[in-house]
């Protein structure tokens, strides 16, 4: 007969906190310790310690940033096109706290040989996050500089094992109207849920970015919360947010904006100067934050000035037809 | 003769009042900027805001007419010139805004000729500004009965100014929905009560 004897350290299974409580109450006391060390010196208590989200552990990578000065956190976080929420510029910080983010997976479909449901978590745990500062050139002519924390696109591709099917690789956004006031507006154009994609040569440039966190922190909700697209070398519309589904296709994908206006918006939306959108020109743009009477406009530069990087994804293409 | 004074005292607190609540929009505006309240992008909600304010004064400028006839009250015509005139000033201010605080007086020349939306902007400015000129009780006696149909300028340019407004809609066209609602609204109430060719601007009926 086997009788098995605890050992005097052993420690039955059910006493053992499991990984993620464990996790969080050391964020959670690393936080408590780190206030309260803050408040026992007065004066110490910085701004950024009351902004929302959790700390994030990062690295900079200076090598992908740019040296331009980043947006006030305010002007990134109440100046937010996120029609989900409403087409206002301030309707997304307003009413992007209606969207739960709490448990959040993505789903892994098609051609790769990782797919399934992911829990957010499991996507990003293999991965150590960066900080990358950069230009994002909105359509609509302004831009802003942004410092993203989160991980290279690529990296969690890789992981997920694409096979040679996988040609484009498709995006999209939570769909909710419950908790998305802007999906229950009667006289909205997009047919839900917003959906992007990028040709999987663009998706697997080390400039593409899979960004979780801004200034340091968590993103706010009207960022994109919990997990967005950044490519900055394109229109930022491209750049899509709360992404729910990730899909490796055959063929091209229509993007939203494709669908609603093709002949404004075309699939690869690069940043360039020399071809307009129809109803205004795409030469200059206003950096914000913009003083009140004097506009801040500044030259756009092609593909919003990393041509160096990918500039050779499109050799070869006209891209006055593939705008 | 005691009624008469009242009147004509009525009528004045009426005015200031109107006077007061027109002047709101440009208040909120005035004291937003003053808090550095606008956020990154002021001059484009200044811009914007502007150019709403200019929108629903003329709406309600609109409005007078129909008013006087549900009501039966024709107190209401007293107030239509200063309405009219605010439209035309915050017009005025929305297109030195979007001059100055976003174009910069920077490709002026391509934004009035290859932008539609800037256009039909224009068109509904420059419709109004003859209004506005002719708007004097001396000018009234000037054109005569060329008055009447010049000022059905209006209508046609509370529809450009709506035109402007919908080609800037990028997908979610609510808002231009409802003021067409009402702008048809008010169209039509005329259209029936005077006929389609009271509508028609510089054609004497």
């Amino acid at each position: 007969m086997f009788i098995k004897q605890r050992p005097s350290w052993s420690v039955p299974e059910s006493e053992v906190t499991p990984e993620s409580i464990y996790l969080n109450r050391r964020k959670f006391m690393t936080g408590a310790i780190a206030s309260a060390a803050a408040l026992s010196i007065p004066g110490l208590v910085r701004a950024e310690d009351t902004r929302p989200g959790t700390v994030l552990d990062y690295k900079a990578a200076p090598q992908f940033s740019t040296d331009e000065k980043p947006a006030p956190y305010d002007a990134i976080t109440t100046y937010n096109n996120f029609y989900e929420f409403g087409t206002g510029k301030q309707d997304p910080s307003r009413y992007a706290s209606e969207m739960s983010v709490d448990t959040w997976s993505v789903e892994v479909e098609g051609a790769c040989a990782n797919p399934g449901k992911y829990a957010l978590e499991d996507l990003l745990k293999p991965h150590q996050y960066q900080e990358r500062i950069y230009r994002l050139r909105c359509v609509e002519a302004w831009s802003m500089v942004i410092p993203w924390v989160g991980v290279p696109l690529a990296e969690v591709i890789k992981r997920l094992e694409p096979n040679s099917d996988a040609k484009f690789v498709y995006f999209e956004t939570l769909n909710a109207p419950e908790q998305m006031r802007g999906q229950r507006s009667l006289f909205s154009t997009i047919d839900w849920p917003y959906r992007e994609g990028l040709r999987m040569d663009e998706a697997m440039n080390e400039l593409s970015f899979l960004a979780v966190g801004l200034y340091g922190k968590t993103l706010p909700n009207q960022n994109g919360a919990p997990i967005r697209l950044v490519v900055p070398w394109k229109y930022g519309f491209k750049s899509i947010k709360s992404i729910v589904r990730i899909r490796f296709m055959k063929e091209q994908p229509k993007s939203s904006w494709e669908m609603i206006a093709p002949s404004e918006y075309g699939f690869y939306a690069n940043v360039n100067p020399e071809v307009d959108h129809p109803r205004w020109s795409q030469k200059m743009e206003r950096r914000l934050p913009s003083g009140v009477f004097r506009p801040n406009w500044i030259e756009t530069e092609k593909f919003n000035g990393y041509g160096e990087q990918v500039a050779g994804l499109y050799k070869g293409m006209d891209l006055s037809r593939y705008y | 003769m005691a009624s008469a004074v009242a009147n004509k005292w009525r009528g004045i607190v009426g005015k200031c009042l109107v006077f007061g609540l027109a002047l709101l929009p440009l208040g909120f505006l005035v004291a937003d900027i003053v808090n550095a309240n606008l956020g990154p992008d002021p001059g484009q909600v200044i811009t914007e805001a502007l150019g709403i304010a200019a929108f629903q004064l003329l709406l309600v400028t609109l409005a007078i007419t129909p008013l006087k006839k549900v009501t039966g009250w024709s107190g209401w015509l007293r107030y239509r010139r200063m309405l009219g005139l605010f439209a035309f000033f915050y017009a005025a201010l929305h297109l030195l805004a979007f001059l100055q605080l976003i174009l910069g007086w920077m490709d002026l020349w391509a934004t009035f000729t290859k932008r539609p939306y800037i256009i039909a902007g224009a068109a509904a400015f420059l419709a109004m500004v003859p209004l506005a000129i002719t708007s004097t009780r001396r000018m009234m006696k000037r054109t005569g009965r060329w008055w009447k149909p010049l000022h059905r300028l209006i209508y046609p340019a509370a529809i450009l100014a709506w035109v402007h407004f919908l080609w800037q809609a990028r997908s979610d066209i609510t808002e231009m929905v409802v003021y067409a609602v009402i702008l048809a609204g008010l169209l039509v109430v005329r259209a029936r009560w005077f006929g389609v060719s009271s509508l028609v601007p510089l054609k004497r009926t």
